[in-house]
């Protein structure tokens, strides 16, 4: 361990970090960790001696304050990795063989040139990630728009927050995660965490919750009683898909118990009316019979928020997930501003973003109808500034495609892309209805993964280039406060690898881009990117590399370089033109797929502790596969009984599009009618093999967290399909 | 093609709800051209709010259903203050009582139903109408008479102890004003309940303030001073109000020969004994649906909706399962399905379990056929009612163990925490965020770490959120101690 003691303990002013030592104190590198977004700080000492080439430990960051979990102290193993890529593949008879980076490449470039010869600039889509740099999101999307031409790119960020995002946007005009620091939370009576588990997801944000827990304010709101829940003062546990009317239900008891906040909806919003009207219908008897609920706990927390000094809603994916995940969110912003909670200080509603560069990676271009600094796509004026920057006609920029899941949907049918280009994501694991995916992948004319190990998705491609990992490279992260930190390179990646960058620069020179249009090296790109931000929402203009290594606390928007920061939106106006925030009217409709008959339990998706998004990384750190080797699932007991089921047995959760097989955990606390099957692993224990794939019809988020299932015994399964041959 | 014109008649809950309906499935009126009369003079309001307006939680103009913008931007043709007076059915057209008439394809009647009101004397004046000082419970105007008349700590009688009955007793007691109930069945809400939890729903009643005359009906009513019982006795009220049940308004069904029987008779597709006219709400009778509440008439709507749009042609309506719930502050009450049945009547095929703690008010009856909640009745058990519930309208299979079900602890949280590190098994993940069990800190320790941060070094126990690093520090002691 390195927790040095030496380090002196001065703050500079604007910074809250500890100093970084210079390059010739040592080998230590402050940087971030590269999982979640909650970034933790964390220090990398390069040991080349020994293995793992560099040690991890964790740092003193807002964050994190000191903390870090499991995947964070371990996640240096993967540098040196035996899984690890260190060479391009190209599949040559059936098989990923190695070849050089100029054949690969040459490969690459020539075989798009001519699918969108034959077939149209779209015959060639990109797919990106939430956990790329905003450097690489930014390369990638004009790397779609002007090497490529095409407008089919969209990235796995689809899946996550899409829906928080619109709801954001829908309500305040803009969209930040959470638009205040962090810290904030400390200070708060009462938190309310809707579909949000981050005892397992981000472990070290557990204790900005620590002030509401103390005061006995902390209520989680999820089907499952999950770590977090166990820690609440309240959990309420709703029938999966109805987080939306429990909103309403805790909407209707503030109005109807006279709790409404009702000077600061006369000043600060607009649209109460609408909003009232629709929830008039969702008195808390009508909500209970809808989420199971009780009455009294809505009314309760109705009392407790009004009654709380400081509060805030967080949501997170488990209230996002849904076909009505935008109208969801929306739902549980009504819930707070209803309350007042929003742009006040010391209270608000948050998103709990949850890739690693969730935030930043949704704002800088890679998403199907955007531009960078969170700039939309149709809006003439932003494509003028970008292509200004960019040094084309804004005209050559094509309009909005595909989001993530019609994308993919449309790989090789009549019409949809040829070939596509996935960086940082594993969608044959991660995607919705997963073996659709597979099978569509599988129907390209070319398949280009860029991975660090040989992902699911990477082992079905055409070609495979091994790019480096956090600690190999520079980069900026936004982190879910809005926050820009710098990732520092630690150490040299192995010979044979290269950055996503290098790898973009490489392909678009081959495409015939001119020299320099497409740099390789992370600040060169980061002062572009400042350009095509600046004037935006998300503005980084005033962000440098230069400030970030000194520590600077910099939120955006950052308009200018000697601008602070925006560490706290909304405190004097919300981003609509007449400074209001707006309630939206939203109505339940329930799941796309309710139980029946045929399927009566409700199956939904989530998280372990050890593992991080579709497990390409984390399977392959041993301390972390011993742990949790495999997908499991999780019943009441009773309900596994009732299917023959003893707890440790291999069981099938079937849906109408696929199985997922797993052994059996029975687990008290579940609703009897649902099951929970953690969505990090692959083949047979694909939990996205029976997830539904309808979409939200404003954020095209897909349904993950609920569909119709049942369960049975996995040798049940192998008769009956032996009796169906 | 030209729209269907369909007539409502009736801007209560159920008009208003068909209405909002229809414009969801058919936004501009393509297909449907839309006419709604309604008899009151402003729009439609939600009589579920009525009881929060009585409590002073909420204003009056807050339990309006719609704005006044509404039916412009909706395409409808809304006639307020104006009473159907006649059905045309040859010419299908409705009469109204401003002279007009309105053509229809398809008719809705939405008419809603009126107060039963008991033959007490004095009750009701020459005219037909409530005498002085009494009302019933049943619109904005009575509100707005109930907030007026019934100053505070003033004496109120409520005749009948239904559901309704009671959660006015129970508002007008929240608003300090001393309340009798006169309700002739031995216990309150005797339709839902059993006698079991009757007696502790009016033993938790009376714990508020509320006074019960059980058995008992109204006799004379002397406006001013109170109520005469049956038994002689005299109840104090400068305010009467009546909660006897309701009766279906079907006298224009009835004029326009439509078959009637305790209501305007109607099939699955909601459609009267004349085809082209149709019913719903409180005014119709379907055998599958409980009168009186309102979440019949919402699911008719989305039904009828379907079929007068073309949405869907195959919908029906199959009747709905009803959950009597007692909406009253610091009572929570859920009846459900079969609730008459007993230990003593159940036959083989049912099984009832029962608990009864009247002392803290809360008695619990479950009743499971085929292994599915057959009936129930839950008082003060917010958890276990809302549990229940689900179990019911989803049909879930119940819980092995019935009795953690009736007391809201169906789903339990993990193991409790063991009381002493020595009894915690060595396997017990004791931090977490690092996947460090109680063997592996008893490892470190054995291996020379003794103190937390130590112990910290050596296995990572307590550095990630560190909510754990009590009970590290926990067991660190207990081996300190026991070396």
């Amino acid at each position: 361990m390195t927790l040095t003691a030496d380090t002196p303990s001065d703050s500079r002013p604007g910074t809250d970090e500890r100093p970084v030592p210079s390059e010739a104190n040592g080998a230590r590198t402050d940087t971030h960790c590269p999982y979640c977004a909650l970034q933790c700080g964390m220090s990398l000492t390069a040991t080349a001696e020994v293995t793992p080439t560099v040690e991890v430990a964790p740092r003193e960051f807002p964050a994190n304050r000191g903390g870090l979990c499991q995947k964070g102290w371990t996640s240096a193993s993967l540098l040196d990795s035996p899984a690890r890529l260190t060479t391009p593949l190209v599949r040559i008879d059936g098989e990923l063989r190695p070849v050089s980076w100029d054949e690969a490449l040459d490969l690459v470039a020539a075989r798009l040139t001519e699918l969108q010869a034959e077939h149209g600039r779209d015959a060639v889509a990109v797919f990106g990630g939430g956990g790329l740099t905003n450097e690489k999101s930014y390369l990638l999307g004009k790397f779609a728009r002007v090497a490529l031409g095409t407008s089919q790119i969209d990235y796995n960020g689809r899946f996550c927050m899409s829906s928080a995002a619109a709801a954001g946007i829908r309500a305040f005009g803009v969209d930040r995660g959470m638009p205040f620091p962090m810290t904030d939370l400390t200070g708060a009576d009462v938190i309310v965490l809707v579909g949000s588990n981050p005892a397992e997801t981000m472990p070290p944000f557990l204790q900005h919750l620590q002030g509401a827990a103390a005061k006995g304010g902390l209520v989680v709101v999820d089907p499952r009683r999950t770590p977090t829940a166990e820690q609440a003062d309240v959990h309420l546990a709703p029938a999966p898909g109805t987080d939306l009317a429990l909103a309403l239900g805790v909407l209707h008891a503030t109005v109807a118990e006279g709790l409404l906040d009702e000077a600061y909806v006369a000043e600060r919003t607009a649209g109460f009316d609408d909003m009232w009207r629709t929830v008039a219908r969702y008195w808390p008897e009508h909500v209970e019979r809808i989420t199971g609920v009780s009455a009294a706990d809505q009314r309760a927390l109705a009392r407790r928020l009004a009654g709380a000094r400081n509060a805030y809603v967080l949501t997170a994916r488990g209230a996002e997930q849904h076909a009505t995940g935008v109208d969801t969110v929306s739902a549980w912003i009504d819930v707070a501003l209803a309350h007042g909670l929003p742009g006040r200080r010391g209270s608000g509603y948050g998103c709990l973003t949850g890739q690693g560069n969730g935030q930043g990676g949704r704002e800088h271009g890679q998403k199907a109808d955007q531009l960078p600094g969170y700039r939309t796509l149709a809006d003439p004026a932003a494509r003028e500034h970008v292509a200004r920057v960019w040094g084309v006609e804004p005209d050559s920029l094509p309009a909005p495609g595909r989001s993530a899941y019609e994308l993919l949907d449309a790989l090789g049918e009549a019409g949809g892309p040829k070939a596509l280009l996935v960086f940082g994501s594993n969608v044959v694991v991660s995607a919705p209805r997963s073996q659709r995916v597979a099978d569509r992948l599988g129907a390209l004319d070319l398949l280009v993964a860029a991975d660090v190990v040989l992902s699911e998705t990477a082992a079905m491609a055409d070609v495979v280039l091994p790019v480096t990992q956090w600690a190999e490279e520079d980069g900026t992260m936004t982190s879910l406060e809005g926050r820009v930190l710098l990732r520092r390179k630690a150490i040299d990646p192995p010979e044979g690898v290269r950055s996503d960058l290098d790898v973009l620069a490489g392909l678009a020179e081959r495409l015939g881009q001119p020299a320099g249009r497409f740099p390789a090296d992370a600040e060169e790109v980061f002062t572009e990117l400042r350009a095509a931000s600046a004037g935006g929402p998300a503005d980084y203009a005033g962000v440098t590399y230069d400030r970030l290594r000194a520590g600077e606390a910099l939120h955006w928007p950052v308009p200018e370089a000697d601008h602070p920061g925006t560490p706290r939106l909304f405190l004097d106006g919300f981003a609509h033109s007449d400074g209001r925030a707006r309630f939206v009217a939203v109505d339940h409709t329930g799941p796309a797929e309710p139980p029946d008959a045929e399927f009566p339990l409700q199956a939904t998706t989530g998280r372990v502790l050890q593992h991080y998004q579709s497990g390409a990384q984390t399977r392959a750190v041993p301390e972390l596969a011993d742990v949790v080797p495999d997908a499991h699932i999780e019943v009441h007991p009773d309900t596994a009984a009732r299917a023959g089921l003893a707890a440790g047995e291999v069981a099938v959760v079937e849906s109408r599009r696929g199985a997922v097989t797993a052994p059996v955990r029975c687990v008290p606390s579940m609703r009897p009618d649902v099951v929970f099957v953690p969505f990090h692993f692959p083949g047979g224990q694909r939990a996205n093999l029976i997830t539904n794939p309808v979409l939200d019809p404003t954020s095209r988020m897909p349904e993950f967290k609920v569909c119709a299932a049942r369960l049975v015994a996995a040798r049940a399964a192998e008769q009956e399909a032996g009796e169906a041959l | 093609m030209t729209a269907r014109r369909v007539v409502v008649v009736g801007y209560g809950m159920a008009g208003a709800r068909l209405a909002d309906e229809i414009r969801r499935r058919d936004p501009e009126g393509e297909r449907v051209a839309l006419t709604v009369v309604g008899a009151e003079p402003h729009a439609a309001y939600n009589r579920v709010l009525l009881s929060a307006v009585v409590a002073g939680t909420m204003q009056p103009g807050s339990v309006r259903l719609h704005d006044d913008g509404w039916a412009e931007r909706n395409h409808v043709d809304l006639r307020l203050n104006v009473a159907a007076r006649r059905i045309d059915r040859r010419n299908r057209t409705v009469e109204l009582d401003d002279g007009t008439a309105v053509a229809y394809d398809s008719l809705v009647l939405a008419t809603g139903s009126r107060p039963w009101v008991p033959p007490v004397d004095g009750l009701v004046g020459d005219d037909g109408e409530l005498a002085e000082g009494a009302l019933a419970f049943r619109n904005l105007d009575d509100c707005d008479r109930i907030l007026d008349a019934a100053k505070v700590g003033a004496p109120v009688a409520v005749l009948g102890g239904g559901l309704l009955g009671l959660e006015a007793a129970r508002g007008l007691a929240g608003r300090g004003n001393r309340v009798t109930v006169v309700h002739p069945a031995p216990y309150p809400m005797e339709r839902q309940l059993d006698p079991g939890s009757g007696r502790v729903l009016a033993r938790t009643l009376e714990g508020f303030g509320i006074d019960f005359r059980l058995g008992r009906g109204g006799a004379k009513y002397l406006p001013g001073d109170g109520l005469k019982l049956d038994d002689g006795s005299h109840v104090e009220a400068d305010l009467l109000v009546v909660s006897t049940g309701v009766r279906a308004e079907t006298g224009l069904a009835a004029d326009a020969g439509l078959d009637v029987d305790r209501g305007v008779v109607v099939d699955d597709a909601l459609r009267t004994s004349d085809g082209r006219i149709h019913a719903l709400g409180d005014c119709c009778r379907h055998p599958a649906a409980p009168p009186g509440l309102v979440q019949p008439a919402w699911e008719q709507a989305g039904v009828l909706a379907d079929l007068l749009t073309g949405a869907d042609t195959a919908s029906r309506y199959r009747g709905t399962s009803v959950v009597t719930r007692l909406k009253a502050k610091g009572m929570d009450v859920a009846a459900l399905g079969d609730t008459a049945v007993t230990a003593d009547t159940a036959d083989d095929d049912t099984e009832v379990v029962c608990l009864d703690d009247p002392t803290r008010g809360r008695y619990a009856k479950l009743v499971v056929r085929d292994e599915k909640v057959a009936g129930a009745i839950v008082l003060g058990v917010p958890d276990a009612a809302a549990t229940i519930t689900q179990l019911y309208d989803r049909g879930v299979r119940v819980p092995e163990d019935r009795l953690a079900l009736l007391l809201g602890r169906a789903m339990p949280s993990a193991a409790p925490a063991a009381a002493s590190p020595a009894d915690l098994p060595g396997s017990a993940i004791v931090c977490r965020c690092n996947s460090v069990s109680k063997a592996k800190i008893i490892e470190a320790y054995r291996g020379g770490a003794s103190t937390v941060d130590e112990i910290a070094q050596r296995t990572r126990a307590s550095t990630g959120c560190g909510s754990c690093r009590d009970a590290v520090c926990g067991i660190a002691e207990w081996l300190t101690s026991t070396d």
